[in-house]
């Protein structure tokens, strides 16, 4: 454990003192921030007009301000996943100081975790900054806390599992951009593999929505934790991390 | 300290390390030298526990590299070819982190990162960011990450390369000094590092190991009698070689005299003296006064480098390091 937590200070301080945090948090804030300004500019519209036509039914914050702008980051994370892990391993191999992590008394596994626990961290630091952009609606509106928390908790699930498949396709080669770019597509086919579901409705169009990440974050959107979702999130993770320790003892016979 | 049995690598296509063994005690410096890809870097990688033999045992330090590699790493320093530093850290909290990784804390490890510091003289450099290092400092800083943690068996794979003379003379220095506290193993295909700063040499060549014995006796077995390298020019129009043959042979102590070429009328030899027979002055004497000019007189015994090439059977790629020569000019008579 104690190993785990070196190796990840090592991670988070190399991204924190390149420019690679700062940009990626700025881009993203500016990114989320025309999202939730757009949404409540959306809102506030609906609101008037509902007002004008006389019926003031009652507007749910969480369900058309909250609900989709979490379905928005949960997109928007596929494309800065690829740029947080691209460097995790592919940088140790280029330059040489995976060799120093190999042989030094530390498991494999403990260096992989905490190469991912570095790269999770840096994603929430990420959702940190849509929490600005919520905490308005709390001083200004009346939201229920709590689908917003479960939210978050399924953003966090869904960039574990994401960010484990990034840190595996980071162990398979030294140059950064390929492990990049590798990852884009990755998380680009999971994203729209749900859209075969759209028009099929045979098995196997099932299974492969199955695969999608973005489909199994509705729930996690409305509130709602689904015991089926939460599962495919963490056998993602365990997937991804024990791909990459596959990976990483591969590399010493291949080497 | 470690013990090597048969170790053998092999990759797809390739024998990188065929069936090598050999015994490093401890506090020794061992000097491990071959051409490149002759499979040093290989043998370095499993001695670390950094790649499995595909054969043999290799026990470092009291623990088997396979069975027990956690024990083996917590007793070894490692520098590989490249040293494995963060250029975006700066050399005190790389050294930190390098010894936390290995197990240390707290004021101990404060303490031992100065300490550390200071002996490989990288001190000075201590708040500045790797990146920003020469080559010298940054091959230091690696030095210094190796032994950090005070391993009993430090492995440095070609410590001095790419350093500039000043540089490298520092460096020998340096692990000269570490010897004793630390048995170490070091690779390099520089023939006087490894007759400066070791007592015991291992040769490798294409994945074999040729030669095994200590510095001294290497040389010694290459120096029994002294052999002389001589060129005489004829001054007055043509000279037969034979003739001067015939006259080297006369001299005492001489026991061989071996044409190697003739051109422009100056004719080579290689002069063998008898066993702890001083044949130079003579030789010189002799030339001299049969009326010849003496171009050339040098040592042909064999340096570290012959034996090692004999050994190896490898062409010289390079110039031997210039060997002593001893020109004299014939007088104008």
């Amino acid at each position: 454990m104690r190993n785990v937590w070196i190796i990840c200070q090592k991670e988070l301080n190399s991204y924190f003192t390149s420019p690679v945090a700062y940009l990626l948090l700025t881009m993203f804030a500016l990114i989320f921030g025309f999202f939730f300004w757009n949404s409540v500019g959306y809102f506030n519209m609906m609101g008037l007009e509902s007002q004008m036509r006389g019926q003031a039914f009652p507007m749910s914050v969480n369900e058309y301000v909250i609900r989709p702008l979490l379905s928005n980051v949960s997109v928007i994370g596929l494309f800065f996943i690829p740029m947080i892990t691209m460097r995790l391993f592919a940088e140790e191999k280029r330059m040489g100081t995976i060799e120093l992590l190999a042989t030094s008394p530390v498991r494999d596994m403990e260096i992989i975790i905490g190469k991912w626990l570095a790269a999770l961290i840096l994603y929430a630091v990420m959702m940190l900054f849509t929490a600005i952009n919520f905490a308005f609606l709390f001083r200004y509106g009346n939201p229920d806390w709590k689908p917003l928390a479960i939210g978050y908790l399924g953003l966090l699930l869904q960039a574990g599992g994401l960010l484990a498949v990034g840190t595996f396709i980071s162990t398979l080669t030294k140059n950064q951009i390929i492990a990049g770019a590798a990852t884009f597509g990755v998380c680009l086919m999971l994203w729209v593999l749900e859209w075969v579901a759209g028009y099929e409705t045979a098995t196997w169009a099932k299974v492969l929505a199955y695969f999608s990440v973005i489909s199994h974050f509705e729930s996690f959107a409305k509130g709602v934790v689904d015991t089926k979702d939460a599962v495919y999130y963490l056998s993602l993770i365990f997937l991804g991390l024990f791909l990459t320790s596959r990976s990483m003892e591969s590399l010493r016979w291949r080497t | 300290m470690i013990t090597v049995q048969g170790l053998t690598k092999r990759y797809a296509r390739t024998v990188a390390v065929d069936h090598i063994s050999f015994q490093v005690q401890k506090g020794q410096i061992v000097g491990f030298l071959g051409p490149n890809g002759a499979g040093k870097t290989t043998t370095m990688r499993i001695l670390t526990c950094f790649l499995p033999p595909s054969e043999g045992t290799a026990n470092v330090a009291g623990f088997d590299v396979l069975e027990n590699p956690m024990e083996v790493k917590k007793r070894i320093g490692y520098l590989p070819e490249t040293p494995p530093v963060y250029p975006e850290m700066e050399v005190r909290e790389y050294l930190t982190f390098v010894g936390k990784l290995k197990g240390m804390s707290g004021q101990s490890l404060a303490n031992r990162v100065t300490e550390v510091g200071e002996r490989c003289a990288v001190a000075d450099v201590q708040s500045k960011l790797i990146g920003k290092l020469s080559k010298g400092y940054r091959q230091r800083v690696g030095l210094a990450q190796a032994i950090i943690h005070n391993p009993d068996v430090l492995i440095l794979d070609e410590p001095t390369a790419g350093l500039d003379p000043k540089q490298i003379n520092e460096t020998r220095e340096l692990i000269r000094g570490l010897a004793g506290d630390h048995t170490i193993l070091l690779s390099t295909h520089i023939l006087p590092e490894v007759e400066q700063t070791c007592e015991q040499v291992l040769i490798i060549n294409k994945g074999k190991l040729v030669a095994t014995d200590s510095v001294h006796n290497l040389q010694n077995r290459a120096r029994g009698a002294e052999s002389v390298w001589v060129e005489v020019e004829g001054r007055d129009g043509s000279l037969d070689p034979k003739v001067i043959q015939g006259r080297l042979e006369r001299i005492s102590g001489v026991s061989r005299v071996i044409f190697k070429e003739t051109s422009n009328n100056r004719s080579s030899f290689e002069v063998e003296s008898l066993k702890d027979r001083v044949i130079r002055g003579d030789l010189a004497r002799a030339v001299v006064e049969a009326g010849w000019n003496l171009n050339e007189l040098r040592s042909a015994a064999m340096s570290l480098e012959e034996i090692f090439l004999q050994l190896t059977g490898t062409e010289l790629a390079v110039e031997a390091t210039p060997a002593v020569e001893a020109v004299a000019q014939g007088e104008e008579r």
